[in-house]
């Protein structure tokens, strides 16, 4: 039995293993890899049919039920379009990455790694319960982190994953906030359980702030405007990476999540207006900067980010379907959706391929300027037919699958001039003109990768490698991708019925009528205003090609110039040089000070406490008579206290010391406690030879001159402590405020079978304390091991051997 | 730190089986007596102390081959065992029983499974004990 939750468990487990077999075979690690995703890719491929006849799959492991997390799974449409991305884009990366990868490479770190994240990533995608899913959420920051910083001895490549990691985990933390405002709400961490319960709960007032919250994730994930900044920098990561966590699969996990929430809070406008501007703009700017880049990733880079603009915005409009219930009119935006997630697939397919040529040409001649490529047509035909391909498919020409998802995205563009809900009016003619632009823009940056790439001058002199076809391992999986470029193509339906419908249910379990979601995709619809618009593209865009040298300067004008990557490296310098200042006030590096601050936080909290609650109050009348024995010892105490302050040398501030310890003792006895009064004495006698240890490495004993002030401040802190914790001994033995546990503990030897009642609790009642205590106690004596064994050499930084 | 003091060098030879003869007592009677896993675990380390104060490191490392992080090691993992064990035998985490045996030589005999757990108290303490004051003595 294939069930979900064994699906997201697989990866981890292989994660696991990973390091043995690397250490056996080395060599064939990546082999090993390569089957897991694709078993997981048939097992998920074998249960289209089922979803395709509407069939969805719960599955709870119970988890924390008291806290209502459990480890739900759901398979539905929807989460089957992403897990077969995942899997299936998975299986191809990592056949690539076989042959990309040098041997000499940390092979065993990328594979675990990559498995992290692919088992991460199903998580996301298979949670129903939020919680979960937003642990999983982060896990794929963390492991995507891990992988741009792959080759971590770049100062680049270190940059580019703490910022993605900043970035994504901030905008994770806000979207944990907005699932517990949603909790708040409908009382349930269940996804399913929100859609079903959020309507009596639209105009709360957590409303807004968590569905902005949840979108802070979402957008920051997706790399949408203004967060968008970190996927260029996430190119250092290895090409096999970029292709497969920066534009195929861990970016869409925002996408995924938007189309996850479409039922939650699309019923609100403002829903409506932030996703599709936000993705709107996106997609403008995206494009509109992928065209000056000369590093060919980085474009590819833009070229994501304006897409995945593209697929959320028509995500934005789709969800417009869903504001005044189902009829005729209304439904037709949820056309919206369905182009969204046929690009969202079209999309994974193409891009996919491109990043694969890109390492390709990389990897074979040394560089990815463009400025110093061109010509590699005759040299390597097969990756050329590969990029063009691909580049066509993203510049939206037929016969390639790009071509059918950018009209139909142009149609959802155009239906909202005539939007007469929502209040769009002159809007509704922007974003469609926005549209427009944005796709001559991406019209243009397709041709450059082909054109300057493969075209041109061939400038042997100016690559690092001389060029040559790539071998037939790196291009299978990237031909495989093509392959399904066109093959979507000439069968889209066959995407449309039995991936996109279920999914269509996802998104709108509202509407009972899931066929009337389901357009039949064509090619061919006769000469509409979007394929007119396809025309202009293409029109403009060859004009803009030609002539790009003349209006490329344009990019170092004003406004162009801008990027909000210096606000992000100017707060982070702003951060840190006002937390160093901060710090620097009161670390001083003395203990002393330290020493003050921890007790006059003390005196300060728990002594205001005790005379605020007046909590103060002593009752002594219980208590038994005070014996000549016990003023003897008191007595003691007192001097022994008092001379070790006047103390002139270490051993008689020990001896001293010892003399305390000892009493304590000997009240123990006078008491009735032989195991502690037992315990006091070794522990004294042990303490002592600590002690004498020590000396070796103290300074030596001298009487230090402080000033006067410092002296008064240091006294009255001593006394204050003193007195505070005098008054709480009182208070505690005269005011009784539970209950006595004591006869919890009456039938101690027909429990317990010992007549000690002490280590009846020690080692029976209370077992578990006494085990952590053990712990503890190991770990403090493996610590002082550590700190005193493996400290740096005399004058030596470093400490790692 | 070569130191050459007969009178407690004597003394210790049989001082020491005294303190480690105390310490198993008391580790023995806990369960109805004064003492237990952590006091005798006290007691033994405070004996191997007093050895290592008395002869130098290496002499006593002949006798005692143990590595005392090992020794700690292990009695964390006796003691946390003992929970796990309890639960393979279908009860809750750390969950303690005892019989009572008729032994040839001893008579009525408490069997306890707690014993197992103090144990693990005792080379606990006895591991920490000794490993820490090892590693600050050896860094001399």
């Amino acid at each position: 039995m294939f069930t979900i939750a064994f699906a997201i468990f697989i990866p981890f487990i292989a994660a696991v293993l990973i390091p043995f077999i690397y250490k056996r075979s080395p060599r064939r690690i990546g082999w090993f890899v390569l089957v897991i995703p694709i078993i997981l890719f048939i097992g998920l491929v074998r249960l289209i049919p089922r979803v395709a006849n509407g069939e969805t799959m719960l599955n709870t492991i119970s988890w924390m039920p008291s806290a209502g997390v459990d480890f739900t799974t759901y398979l539905d449409g929807l989460s089957l379009i992403f897990a077969l991305l995942i899997t299936g884009v998975g299986s191809l990366v990592i056949l690539y990455s076989i042959y990309y990868l040098s041997e000499r490479e940390a092979l065993g770190h990328f594979y675990v790694y990559l498995l992290l994240f692919m088992g991460a990533m199903l998580g996301v995608v298979f949670s129903d319960n939020m919680i979960v899913l937003y642990v999983f959420w982060e896990l794929t920051s963390i492991s995507s982190f891990l992988l741009i910083a792959f080759w971590y001895h770049r100062k680049k490549s270190r940059y580019g994953a703490q910022k993605s990691l900043l970035i994504t985990v901030s905008g994770g933390l806000a979207m944990l906030v907005g699932f517990i405002m949603l909790h708040q709400m409908t009382g349930s961490f269940s996804v399913r359980e929100n859609i079903a319960g959020i309507t009596d709960f639209i105009g709360h007032d957590l409303f807004i702030p968590a569905m902005i919250l949840v979108l802070l994730g979402a957008f920051t994930k997706s790399a949408q405007f203004p967060f968008h900044i970190w996927l260029p920098d996430a190119m250092e990561a290895p090409t096999p990476v970029s292709a497969y966590l920066h534009s195929a699969t861990m970016v869409k996990a925002g996408i995924y999540l938007v189309a996850r929430f479409t039922p939650v809070f699309g019923m609100d406008s403002t829903w409506f207006y932030v996703v599709s501007s936000v993705g709107i703009f996106t997609l403008f700017w995206g494009s509109f900067n992928a065209v000056r880049q000369n590093d060919l990733k980085a474009l590819l880079a833009y070229s994501t980010i304006s897409q995945l603009g593209l697929v959320m915005s028509l995500f934005g409009i789709g969800s417009a379907a869903l504001h005044s219930g189902y009829n005729e009119h209304v439904v037709l935006y949820s056309q919206a959706t369905f182009a969204a997630l046929f690009h969202l697939i079209n999309h994974s397919t193409f891009k996919g391929a491109l990043f694969m040529v890109v390492g390709i040409v990389d990897h074979n001649v040394g560089t990815r300027d463009i400025r110093r490529l061109g010509g590699l047509m005759s040299l390597m035909p097969v990756t050329f037919s590969i990029a063009l391909i691909g580049s066509f498919s993203m510049a939206g020409l037929p016969p390639f699958n790009g071509f059918l998802s950018k009209e139909m995205f142009f149609e959802a563009m155009l239906l909202l001039r005539d939007m007469e809900f929502l209040s769009m009016g002159a809007w509704g003619t922007i974003f469609p003109v926005i549209a427009w632009v944005a796709s001559i823009f991406t019209f243009v940056y397709s041709m450059i990768i082909v054109f300057q790439t493969f075209f041109g001058e061939h400038q042997p002199d100016r690559l690092d490698r001389e060029a040559h076809e790539a071998s037939l391992g790196m291009l299978i999986a990237p031909a495989i991708l093509a392959v399904f470029v066109v093959a979507i193509f000439f069968f889209p339906n066959v995407i449309g019925q039995y991936l996109i419908r279920p999914a269509m249910a996802a998104v709108y379990p509202s509407f009972a009528d899931v066929d009337a979601l389901t357009p039949h995709i064509q090619a061919w619809h006769g000469p509409n205003t979007a394929l007119w618009m396809t025309v202009g593209v293409v029109i403009v865009g060859l004009l803009l090609y030609k002539y790009l040298k003349y209006w490329r300067s344009m990019y170092s004008i004003g406004p162009f110039r801008w990027n909000l990557d210096s606000v992000y490296n100017g707060t982070l310098n702003l951060l840190g040089r006002g937390s160093t200042l901060l710090t620097n006030t009161y670390m001083t590096g003395y203990l002393r000070d330290y020493l003050v601050y921890i007790f006059g936080f003390f005196t300060l909290v728990v002594g205001g406490s005790l005379f605020f609650v007046g909590g103060a109050s002593f009752d002594m009348t219980n208590d038994a008579p005070i014996t000549i024995n016990e003023y003897i010892l008191v007595f003691v105490m007192m001097a022994a206290g008092i001379l070790m302050v006047f103390a002139k040398s270490r051993v008689t501030t020990i001896l001293l010391n010892g003399v305390l310890g000892y009493a304590i003792a000997l009240f123990f006895v006078f008491f009735r406690a032989p195991d502690l009064a037992l315990t006091q004495i070794v522990v004294e006698t042990v303490t002592t030879a600590l002690f004498l240890l020590s000396f070796h490495f103290l300074p030596d004993f001298k009487r230090e001159k402080t000033a006067r002030p410092s002296k008064i401040i240091n006294g009255l802190i001593a006394v204050s402590v003193g007195v505070v914790v005098t008054v709480i001994a009182l208070s505690v033995q005269g005011n009784q405020l539970f209950e006595s546990v004591s006869t919890y503990f009456e039938d101690a030897y027909e429990l317990a079978g010992g007549q000690n009642i002490v280590n009846a609790i020690l080692g029976d009642f209370r077992a578990f304390d006494t085990m952590l205590e053990v712990v503890v106690l190991f770990i403090a004596g493996i610590g002082v091991y550590t700190l005193i064994k493996l400290k740096a050499q005399k004058g030596g930084r470093d400490v790692e051997k | 730190m070569k130191s050459n003091d007969v009178i407690l060098q004597t003394v210790t030879k049989v001082v020491v089986f005294i303190i480690l003869t105390f310490g198993v007592e008391l580790f023995l009677s806990g369960h109805n007596n004064p003492g237990g896993g952590f006091i005798g675990g006290l007691v033994l380390s405070s004996a191997l102390v007093l050895l290592y104060l008395v002869n130098d490191i290496e002499t006593v490392h002949k006798g005692i081959p143990f590595d005392f992080k090992i020794v700690a090691a292990f009695g964390v993992l006796l003691a946390v065992g003992t929970g796990v064990g309890a639960v393979l035998f279908g009860v809750e985490f750390l969950s303690q029983t005892f019989v009572h045996v008729n032994l040839p030589i001893f008579g009525e005999t408490e069997l306890a499974t707690v014993l197992l757990f103090e144990t693990g108290v005792a080379l606990t303490v006895v591991g920490t004990v000794v490993t820490i004051i090892l590693s600050i003595s050896e860094d001399v």
